[in-house]
């Protein structure tokens, strides 16, 4: 309780949104944007203590905040970050300068409500991934869909009522069966809502089961796993850009980190017992799913099916229970961070210029703007996982963690190879290689400084994390190895695995 | 010395970021000064160390740790021994050659910088594959060659035959990566390191590790051999996935040269050679690598019988050539394999060039057809072409001759399973070798001139910066085989780098041969073995039949092929591997997509099961709404109803 940092990453972001609201109307959007940037700058800055702080030897919590809320449900304000949730936070307050950046010039109605929606967002976003309190995740876990809700519905696409109640009521609907779950484990406990009291809460093998899949509906919507994913293409391509961009970037990261921080310490029995199935779901989304992306004609439909794709990774790299596995899966959800966000950018560059989506709109684009192409190709070579960009490094480690608990899951993994490939370059051929495809795609400018600048930053990330990944993987071994052996340790009060 | 060994990709690579960055800062002149600098200062350094380690200086460093899991530490580093050393002078060589001579080749293009960006680059990725000294470095190199190869290839970006090759390249090499990636997590997962000296020393006592499979029982030694193996045929182009090689011709031809013959393709030989500690182990992978080695060298050889386009015949001899050294290698004679690497860089990258010359000249014009007596006004890259073309055939002395005589001698001494089939098929590849190599040179250089009128008065021989580097590889053509011969077969030449089991050792059979023979005694001893051998005959046949053929009786070759018709369609549609990965396999996955796009992710989820769920309330609600008349008169009757059923359900209780 040495710091309260956390807090202040939480609501800083809030009040910011606030005072950009407070600038009112279009005729000051100016100033809105000046000083949403200079927030979200401010806020990156103060969250890299976070890192340069953290304690990479121990896997306890750190900068932990303690106080009480509702006492007489013993519902507490309870705040902290380990090597799991410490990196995600991080990649927040990044994408948000870089999302706020994005916005500059092409959000140019309701300029300062876009900008607090955003801000207001990342606050509530760190608050889901610090919050140590099952109530308090719950309040953030909900809240977040409000501003995400608001992105979508006015300033999204012609479907875009559509997309986002398809949206609210897919996430609505798993979340509410966690919030049965987490009730669940407050009886069982004996009136706790902490969650790290849940970690050590033995139970039994039959309410273990049920407890998971009440959380795994949450987190599996959220992820989004095979067959519950199809909210998630209508949402990216009715979302305005930004929007896209923290869809992909972190809020399906909330899936991920859910199974870590709940279902695998929560329930490592029933995680054990139901691995099978949710190894063959991942499996069948890293499989399925990249063959329906590479029949998709919309630009933002192929990167979102892509995603899901390969958040599949992150399930199968957590499933396997190793240290190899969930550390994939970590750096597999870092680096689709920077790579989906980047490519719903290089979308949106497209879409602010040709008002198009469809890959057939374009063709040799590279002609026109080779600056934009070098991006674009780089962001895909990133996508197919190749080595020396941050794609690989999850994929690689998940599949050398699945190889370890069963060759063949490694085999299907490893398609990705070959169709992340296919779906990825092929959309580079139609749309940035071949003969300019009309006059329109002939006039197109290249990148401003602006465009320049938010691709460049995640253009850095990737390939820092993938030229040389342990400054990020160091910060998770302590949590994971101590999630993994606590994994493997049976909470069942009689003798169940 | 390890900054030494650091420096030397790293100055490809800084030399790369300045061309790629500030191309038009510096423009075309600072492009090519500066990366012409960087590869040369690399090639001296690479001569030094190579020299340093003949010396018995071998190291093995680490850079730096890319990162840790699970405590398995991945490091970035360096092997450098005998084996490394050479790969690095010959790739640095042919690299520098291939700079000098793309300032006359690309220079009119306008993607100039660009190109000299992307080969630089392409050098600092070959040298990171080469020099590692554990797999997951060796994969990061062979990934960032196939990122090159595919940039590359795809150069000329509004080409759309261009752009479907390049995409073809990396994905049929992505299937091979597909089984690289598996053999690794394969080694780590029987080994728990990829480090290679780790999984070297263990290799033997791993041999007898077995694993259960749908397929029967197997050794998990032979597993890895075979997974590493599918990804050698992808990158070194063996059947059935050299489809890409001879399309990969699309991309500029200095490129050609360096990437899609001297040096990257060859990654897949260099690999299987770095592997032999394990590979020793395994007789049926050995056997595999032997019988799909000579496969590639005798059948893809006979499509470059057929081709007319220049650089396609030198792209199927390419393929036919990685066929002789994979076959060598599965014959066990690691040794061999690798001279003939060295030898077929040279001459074949001088092959290359050579071809680029006359195509530079006739202003891109590549169809052997329309060409024709250019020897008279092209004299330097003739002779050139006339040595490579030597070199190709298998003719003493030149460099070709020796080894590829060592290989057919070494695969007649093997007994793995397979070897009769395989001495056969690259003894009748030598007959085809010379034959298609002559009648490129005669279709080229001899006879009359068929290119356009117009073309005609412009003819000329190229420009110095493009018949320099061909004399310079001439140079290797001619005397790396005589040269090296001795030292490569009593195994000093490669020292330790290489492992061989006794009973595999062909290549210490060979050297028997030549008991107390050294020097320029030996190098005479093995060319008046050469000459009273059979490949030797088979190669004069084939030169002699091509000179009959295009230069004497030139109605002959269109009579021969209106008679076998059959087999000429077979030969020309190339078996018709294209056919069927492009029409069924390529277009089963589209179909499949949009199948599963259409009825499961659309239909079933989507339509059925989640707007199916929302229309079905919607339709209970309108149904339930019905009840909800609105007239009080309803409502009494339903709740006399209501009272009755009560009343009845108690009464009945």
């Amino acid at each position: 309780m040495d710091s309260n940092l956390l807090s202040l990453l939480i609501w800083s972001p809030v009040i910011a949104g606030i005072l950009v609201l407070a600038t009112g109307g279009d005729e000051r959007a100016g100033i809105a944007r000046k000083l949403a940037l200079g927030f979200s700058v401010a806020i990156f800055l103060l969250s890299i203590p976070l890192y340069t702080g953290f304690d990479t030897m121990t896997p306890d919590m750190q900068f932990t905040e303690h106080y009480p809320w509702i006492s007489a449900f013993s519902i507490h304000y309870a705040l902290g970050v380990d090597g799991i949730s410490m990196p995600l936070i991080l990649l927040t307050t990044l994408l948000t300068v870089v999302v706020v950046i994005a916005g500059w010039q092409v959000i140019t109605d309701r300029v300062a409500q876009y900008m607090a929606a955003f801000l207001i967002m990342e606050g509530i976003m760190i608050g889901v991934f610090a919050s140590l309190d099952a109530v308090l995740f719950y309040v953030f876990w909900e809240a977040m869909l409000i501003p995400m809700f608001l992105v979508i519905g006015i300033w999204g696409g012609p479907n875009r009522i559509y997309a986002t109640i398809k949206f609210f009521l897919y996430t609505l609907l798993g979340s509410l069966l966690m919030l049965v779950a987490i009730l669940y484990l407050y009886n069982a406990s004996g009136g706790s809502f902490s969650i790290l009291d849940y970690h050590a809460l033995p139970i039994g093998l039959q309410p273990q089961i049920l407890v998971f899949l009440a959380f795994f509906c949450a987190f599996a919507v959220k992820v989004p796993m095979f067959p519950v994913h199809t909210w998630l293409p209508d949402a990216h391509v009715e979302a305005p850009t930004g929007g896209s961009v923290i869809l992909a970037a972190i809020m399906l990261k909330m899936g991920g980190y859910g199974f870590l921080r709940f279902s695998l310490p929560v329930t490592p029995d029933a995680s054990h017992e139901l691995a099978g199935f949710v190894i063959a779901l991942s499996l069948i989304a890293v499989v399925y799913i990249a063959l329906v992306a590479l029949v998709q004609q919309d630009m933002k439909k192929l990167i979102a099916y892509s995603s899901i794709s390969h958040m599949g990774f992150v399930t199968l790299g957590l499933f396997v229970f190793n240290a190899q596995g969930a550390e994939g899966a970590m750096m597999q959800m870092i680096s689709h961070g920077f790579i989906s966000g980047a490519l719903f950018l290089c979308v949106g560059v497209l879409y602010d210029r040709m008002h198009s989506r469809l890959i057939e709109s374009y063709g040799g684009i590279a002609t026109p703007m080779p600056v934009f192409a070098a991006f674009m190709v780089l962001f895909a070579m990133a996508n197919s996982g190749l080595p020396g960009t941050s794609g690989f490094v999850g994929e690689f480690l998940v599949i050398l963690g699945a190889f370890q608990a069963n060759p063949w899951f490694a085999i299907l993994a490893a398609l990705t190879l070959v169709f992340g490939a296919a779906y990825t370059l092929w959309m580079i051929k139609r749309v940035v290689y071949g003969k300019v495809a009309s006059n329109a795609v002939a006039a197109l400018d290249d990148l401003n400084g602006r465009e320049i600048l938010m691709l460049s930053i995640l253009a850095g990330m990737v390939l820092l994390v993938g030229i040389w990944p342990n400054p990020f993987l160091e910060v998770m071994h302590a949590s994971i190895d101590n999630l993994v052996q606590h994994v493997e340790v049976s909470k069942c009060p009689v003798i169940c695995r | 010395m390890n900054s030494t060994y650091l420096a030397i990709p790293l100055v490809c690579l800084a030399a790369s970021i300045v061309a790629g960055l500030f191309g038009k800062v510096i423009g075309r002149r600072g492009a090519h000064t500066i990366t012409i600098a960087g590869v040369a200062v690399a090639l001296a350094l690479s001569v030094w160390v190579y020299a340093d380690v003949r010396s018995g200086n071998t190291a093995n460093v680490t850079v730096y740790t890319w990162g840790i899991s699970g405590g398995i530490p991945f490091q970035i580093g360096f092997l450098i021994d005998q084996l490394s050393a050479t790969m690095m002078v010959i790739v640095t060589f042919v690299s520098l050659m291939v700079h000098v001579y793309t300032i006359g080749y690309m220079a009119e293009d306008p993607g100039y910088q660009r190109f000299f960006c992307y080969i630089s680059l392409f050098t600092f990725s070959m040298l990171m594959l080469v020099m590692s000294n554990n797999f997951l470095q060796l994969f990061f190199g062979w990934e960032a060659v196939g990122l090159m190869s595919y940039l590359l290839i795809g150069f000329w970006f509004e080409r759309e035959t261009a752009i479907f090759a390049n995409m073809k390249a990396f994905l049929v090499n992505r299937i091979g990566d597909f089984g690289f990636l598996l053999g690794i997590a394969a080694v780590l997962y029987l080994f728990g390191s990829l480090d290679y000296t780790a999984v070297f020393n263990s290799a033997e006592s791993a041999r007898d590790a077995t694993v259960m499979s749908p397929f029967g029982e197997w050794h998990w030694l032979t597993v890895i051999c075979l997974l590493l193996f599918v990804g050698a045929m992808g990158k070194s182009a063996q059947v059935p996935l050299h489809v890409w090689l001879p399309d990969s011709m699309e991309g500029p031809t200095p490129i050609s040269a360096l990437i899609h013959a001297a040096t990257m393709v060859t990654a897949g030989i260099f690999m299987v050679a770095r592997m032999s500690p394990i590979f020793e182990f395994s007789e049926t992978a050995l056997s595999v690598v032997l019988i799909i080695g000579a496969t590639t060298a005798i059948f893809m050889a006979l499509v470059g019988l057929v081709q007319n386009d220049i650089k396609r015949v030198v792209a199927y001899s390419t393929l036919s050539q990685l066929g002789y050294m994979t076959a060598a290698l599965g014959a066990s004679a690691y040794e061999i394999a690798i001279f003939h690497l060295g030898t077929h860089a040279f001459f074949k990258a001088l092959l290359f060039l050579a071809a680029g010359s006359v195509i530079i000249s006739l202003h891109h014009e590549q169809d052997m057809r329309k060409m024709g007596g250019l020897r008279t006004i092209m004299p330097v890259t003739y002779l050139t072409c006339l040595i490579g073309s030597l070199a190709l055939a298998g003719i003493p002395p030149f460099a070709g001759f020796f080894s590829k005589d060592a290989i057919i001698e070494a695969i007649r001494h093997s007994e793995a399973v397979g070897a009769h089939y395989a001495y056969y098929a690259v003894l009748a590849g030598v007959f085809v070798t010379a034959f298609y190599s002559f009648r490129l040179l005669f279709m080229t250089f001899h006879g009359k001139n068929h290119s356009k009128r117009s073309l005609k008065r412009h003819l000329q021989e190229s420009p110095g910066v493009v018949t320099t580097p061909l004399v310079c590889l001439a140079v290797p053509s001619v005397i790396a085989g005589f040269w090296f011969f001795g030292a490569v077969l009593n195994g000093e030449f490669f020292g330790s780098s290489i492992f061989v089991l006794d009973q595999h050792d062909v290549t210490r059979e060979l050297a028997a041969g030549y008991q107390g023979k050294t020097g320029i005694d030996l190098v005479f001893s093995a060319i008046l073995h050469g000459v009273v051998t059979p490949p030797f005959w088979l190669a004069v046949t084939g030169i002699f039949l091509a000179w009959y053929c295009y230069c004497k009786n030139t109605e002959l070759p269109g009579k021969i092929a209106r008679t076998f018709l059959p087999l000429y369609r077979i030969l020309d549609n190339k078996y018709g591997f294209d056919i069927l990965y492009q029409s069924v396999f390529a277009r089963a996955t589209v179909l499949l997509g949009r199948g599963l796009y259409k009825n499961a992710d659309a239909g079933l989820i989507d339509g059925f099961l989640i707007n199916g769920t929302a229309n079905g309330i919607a339709a209970f609600s309108t149904i339930l709404r019905q009840v909800q008349t609105g007239f009080t008169y309803h409502y009494a009757f339903a709740m006399i109803i209501g009272l009755f059923m009560l009343i009845l359900f108690f009464v009945w209780l």
